[in-house]
């Protein structure tokens, strides 16, 4: 039983660290309907842009304000050469755009700072907490703590951005309905320009936080993979979905890879999340908190 | 002023239901077979077409362009994204492998036919979800199959045939005695059979069949209205298309690579091919070609023009940034294609028809 | 069709360029300095190339120089099937190819039979392949997967004090989910039968980003040792879920594909203590002395940062080339001094290789690699590797010979393996006692 929540607590953990990638496409999907394949590409880029700065001799204090400086530019400038012509495209069409601007931004990133792999360390210690350790056998790393902490203060900033100020209200009103906040006056090209800086900053986070977990390497592009079954599972524009979906998919994987992976060979956690996500969808079509779909004809 | 119909008069019906209704396209296809069929073979002879150009540029052209007709049945015609298509490859390819391991005397074509229909019996399994699933939700979805299919075949010794490494060396393609070995013979090949499953397609999707996916396209609540049955229609997709994808993946094994780990049919050939399918042109047969003929050959011209114009001025980029430069140059015409021609390739070809059908008058 | 036009024009350009360079000896790298793996493939082929360049500016061999052309695959098997068959006839013909890369070298299995062209595959690749008499133009150099298996075990037996005190002892395989990671699973089974010790399977589906879930799985299981058969992020992945999990890295011995400078980095501090496989021995060397003095004091090395130089890949990507110029030597020795080789003249090359330690004492790199003695019936030639541990900042040697598992044991596996190949693909094995 303490193993199991073990597990259990590893995944929920774990859960978090996914959902910090989900909300990148979910910022963006949610005001400006794009769904977002280059996401990955720029949490890569955020974290190889932060060490390699770092790594020139700049300290961190510098180097990520620095980062986020470039995200914020790399954001505005996707905002106005892709995604402004393709307006009023179909969706399908904006995402072939984007995963060009991933290729784009993977050759960038590599042409900039050289394809060696990099280690990067926020001084929190990856270990088990002692106390944790000594009284209950069981290994939790303070490092997830922190991450989590983390992740929830970046939620409750975004959530009080969304509904405090002027430039959030307009950011609800365009993912609503582009139409309408338009003729309200909310000039929407600025809008999407401030969302993709948002998803930028949120890339730059959860890069940093990957980087320090695993190292900073191409492969950061793969988290576009484990944010996938999250985004399905807690609905494409919703944030608190984006969390309780990571909190089900990270806690799901790791349960189900221990107790059902040895009786069916393992590695299963490539796929269990996706026919998690996949069977849920058949009883709610539209993710967990995603808005209900009306369809008329 | 070239492209003009005028004076082209159907008089019966079966001219009016041709599938090239059009003088010069008939004449444009037929030429274009004709070359395919007996004039790269002849350039070949005479030394013009290279070994080269037939293993490593023709032949897996023809293959991606099969799998993203595939694909394009799947997304283009019936409406529903999928990024599980190496899936339903890798499905064809051991399926094919398995009959012509464990069946004596089993005929080629049969086996790629039984490797497709094993693949059309996945497709309309992981097909089902799509009846209340929609939209990127179905797209992400379909990973599912990606994954699941590719960890069953590592995980499965059966499918591999015991090998340790779970690596299948595909079979000799033996036809009536005579045995496809060189490059030439491959690619003509693989040509029989992608033309013929081509013009198969052309013909399906202005059949009933066809136009019932179109109609679920657009609106499938409409189509429910006036009649579609959204379950068969839907499924049916799922079928031909993964039966497509399935020969596509017994090609891709037998006649090109030859020896295949379950993990070349990785999510990322998935991605390759729905690129196809969007930049060529979502609907539209020729666009499975023309996309195929952009992802197979762009990053190859790139690669060599870059080798070139460093070998030309001199210019000795480090090898990395060479490497990098060429992902960004391959990503940016990928951005700058679709912010001109949304449509893809196919649409590009059709507007230059309209051109040419008034050039050089301006009405 | 414009694409295959421009294609075929820059191409004939080319052909035409290249005829001049008559007197040149051709060897393609198909690398890859994009993508995930990056990081290997550059220090590899930037080794190899470093070295080439050492030979040319040394005279070349013999007087041949050699060239090599680059060619991006970024780690897929379709485009390198296509650089293979771009560069196979390119300045004269290609005589072997390393592709450093299993989904290649499976694509190229067959083509480089029917284009009686060599392919080296140091340290990866099919291991039955050392059976010459099946596969005449494959040669796993050095030692193959199912010897390092071998070698694992031996190395873990003698850590434990002896083969026989490895019965009940805990062993986990932790391995990447592919064809890779499951090429030694018949070795170690058939060891832990042998030898009566546990064996827990472990599979990371790729690419292996979070092992939360394998690691709490061994943490429950307190195994003795666990055996890291990982490849690109997994590595770094799985020390730093062995740090937060607590489980002491020394226990832990990687494949050598889990064993350069880019596995450990991204890891940091939890890298420490951790041993691998390895058929360098890490250190320094007359040869890199010379490299760096020769090549990059002239400015011609291939690595951008300078740092790189002897470190794992680097040197494993040297050890390649020196292998790849002594078989073309050995073939000029007996088809002509100062003449290009065809590949087929280089295939008898590489399977008539004898680099002893004279030979390696001449290239001044005694210990950096193993010796190396192939014949038709072996072509791997070696089979001896060392381990290597982790300190924090570099690797250093901690076996102070070379290993060699069960060798008896392993061929049999291999000569079992290829001879089932050669059923399913009808291949009458070659008679060894007929080759000169």
């Amino acid at each position: 039983m303490q193993f199991f929540f073990e597990v259990l607590i590893a995944g929920l953990l774990s859960g978090v660290m996914y959902s910090l990638v989900a909300l990148g496409y979910v910022l963006i999907y949610k005001a400006s309907g794009v769904f977002n394949f280059a996401q990955g590409a720029m949490v890569f880029f955020a974290a190889l842009t932060a060490v390699g700065l770092h790594d020139l001799g700049l300290s961190l204090w510098v180097a990520v304000p620095l980062t986020m400086a470039v995200m914020v530019v790399l954001g505005l400038v996707t905002e106005r050469i892709v995604l402004r012509p393709l307006v009023a495209q179909p969706e399908i069409t904006l995402f072939m755009a984007t995963i060009g601007l991933s290729f784009f931004i993977e050759g960038l990133a590599q042409a900039i700072w050289g394809a060696n792999v990099r280690g990067l360390d926020l001084g929190i210690d990856d270990v088990p907490l002692e106390w944790l350790l000594d009284h209950a056998n069981m290994a939790i790393s303070q490092f997830d703590l922190i991450a989590a902490a983390i992740a929830a203060a970046m939620v409750a900033a975004l959530a009080i951005f969304f509904s405090k100020t002027k430039i959030g209200r307009a950011l609800r009103a365009v993912a609503d309905d582009h139409q309408a906040a338009l003729s309200v006056g909310i000039p929407l090209h600025h809008v999407w320009g401030v969302v993709w800086a948002v998803a930028g900053f949120v890339a730059l986070v959860s890069g940093l936080l990957w980087g320090a977990r695993n190292g900073v390497q191409f492969s950061l592009t793969f988290l576009a993979l484990k944010a996938l079954p999250v985004l399905i599972l807690g609905g494409f524009t919703s944030v608190p979905g984006a969390i309780v979906g990571g909190l089900i998919i990270g806690a799901s994987e790791k349960l189900a890879e221990v107790f059902l992976g040895p009786y069916v060979g393992g590695g299963i956690d490539g796929w269990f999340p996706y026919v998690l996500a996949l069977l849920f969808l058949l009883v709610r079509p539209e993710g967990l908190f995603g808005e209900k779909i009306i369809r008329r004809i | 002023m070239f492209y003009r119909e005028a004076g082209q008069f159907k008089a019966t019906y079966e001219e009016d239901s041709r599938i090239f209704p059009i003088r010069q396209d008939r004449i444009v296809f037929a030429f274009i077979l004709a070359f395919a069929f007996l004039g790269v073979p002849l350039l070949a002879s005479l030394g013009i077409v290279s070994n080269y150009t037939f293993t490593a540029i023709l032949t897996p052209f023809l293959i991606f362009s099969l799998a993203a007709l595939g694909l394009n049945i799947l997304t283009g015609y019936a409406g529903q994204l999928s990024l599980g298509t190496a899936a339903f490859m890798a499905v064809g390819a051991f399926a094919s492998y398995n009959f012509m391991l464990r069946i004596e005397g089993m005929p080629i074509l049969v086996a790629f036919m039984l490797g497709g229909l094993c693949a059309a019996a996945v497709g309309i399994v992981f097909g089902l979800p799509s009846l209340r699933i929609r939209g990127f939700y179905l797209a992400a979805a379909t990973l599912a199959t990606q994954f699941f299919i590719v960890w069953c075949l590592t995980k499965v010794g059966w499918f591999t045939n015991y090998s340790s490494s779970g690596v299948i060396s595909a079979q000799k393609i033996v036809i009536l005695g005579y045995t496809f070995q060189s490059s030439m013979s491959k690619y003509l090949f693989v040509l029989a059979v992608v033309s013929v499953m081509a013009l198969l397609a052309k013909n399906m999707v202005r059949s009933n069949i066809g136009r019932s996916w179109m109609a679920i396209r657009d609106m499938d609540m409409a189509a429910e209205v006036i009649g579609f049955r959204p379950i068969r229609t839907k499924l049916m997709a799922f079928a031909v298309s993964s039966f497509y994808c399935g020969v596509a993946g017994a090609l891709f094994a037998y006649a090109y690579l030859g020896t295949v780990e379950p993990e070349g049919f990785n999510l990322d050939l998935s991605f390759r091919i729905l690129f196809m399918v969007i930049i060529g042109g979502a609907g539209s047969i020729l666009g499975s070609f023309l996309g195929a003929a952009f992802i197979v050959l762009l990053p190859i011209y790139l690669n060599v023009l870059l080798n070139f114009t460093e070998a030309a001025t001199g210019i000795d980029l480090p090898s990395g940034l060479s490497s990098s430069v060429e992902l960004m140059v391959f990503g940016s015409l990928i951005i700058f294609f679709l912010i001109v021609e949304p449509h893809g390739l196919a649409r590009l070809w059709q507007i230059g028809k309209e051109k040419l059908r008034l050039w050089p008058f301006p009405h | 069709m414009n694409y295959i036009k421009t294609v075929l024009a820059v191409l004939a350009l080319a052909a035409a360029a290249c005829s001049a360079y008559a007197q040149e000896q051709f060897i393609p790298a198909i690398d890859y300095r994009v993508g995930p793996y990056a990081a290997g493939g550059s220090g590899f082929f930037g080794g190899a190339i470093d070295y080439m360049t050492l030979v040319n500016m040394n005279g070349g061999i013999n007087g041949v120089k050699l060239i090599w052309e680059e060619c991006e695959t970024e780690y897929n098997a379709t485009r390198g099937v296509e650089c293979y068959e771009r560069l196979k006839k390119a300045h004269g013909g290609m005589s072997l190819v390393e592709p450093l890369s299993t989904g290649i070298a499976y694509g190229l299995l067959d083509r480089v039979g029917q284009d009686k062209i060599p392919m080296t595959t140091l340290g990866y690749g099919r291991s039955d392949a050392a059976d010459g008499r099946v596969f005449p133009y494959v040669f796993p150099l050095i030692t193959s997967y199912w010897s390092q298996a071998a070698a694992m075990i031996k190395y873990l037996g003698e850590k434990a004090g002896g083969l026989d005190k490895l019965k009940g002892k805990k062993i986990v395989h932790l391995y990447h989910d592919s064809a890779f990671g499951k090429e030694p699973i018949p070795v170690f089974e058939a060891f832990a039968k042998q030898l009566g010790f546990e064996l827990i399977k472990i599979p990371v589906a790729h690419p292996g980003l979070e092992q939360q879930a394998q690691w709490l799985q061994i943490r429950q299981a307190k195994p003795d040792y666990v055996i890291l058969w990982g490849w690109g992020v997994m590595n770094a992945t799985a020390l730093k879920s062995a740090q937060r999990n607590g489980f002491p890295r020394e226990k832990i011995l990687g494949v050598w594909w889990a064993g350069s400078e880019e596995d450990v980095i991204p890891a940091g501090a939890a890298a420490k203590g951790y041993t691998t496989m390895t058929f360098n021995t890490p250190g320094n060397y007359p040869l890199l002395d010379e490299i760096r003095k020769k090549v990059y004091g002239a400015g011609k090395g291939n690595l951008e940062d300078k740092a790189r130089i002897g470190s794992v890949y680097h040197m494993r990507g040297i050890t390649a080339a020196v292998l790849w110029v002594e078989a073309i030597r050995r073939a000029q020795d007996k088809f002509g001094k100062g003449k290009v080789m065809t590949s087929e003249q280089v295939r008898w090359g590489f399977e008539n290789l004898n680099v002893d330690d004279a030979r390696l004492k001449a290239l001044g790199a005694v210990g950096m690699m193993p010796t190396v003695k192939t014949s038709c019936l072996d072509h791997e030639g070696s089979g001896a590797t060392k381990v290597q541990q982790w300190d924090g900042a570099k690797w250093k040697s901690i076996s102070p010979n070379w290993l060699t598992g069960d060798k008896a044991m392993i061929r049999k596996m291999v000569e079992e393996s290829a001879a089932k190949y050669a059923a399913e693909k009808k291949i009458t094995p070659r008679d060894c006692s007929k080759e000169g």
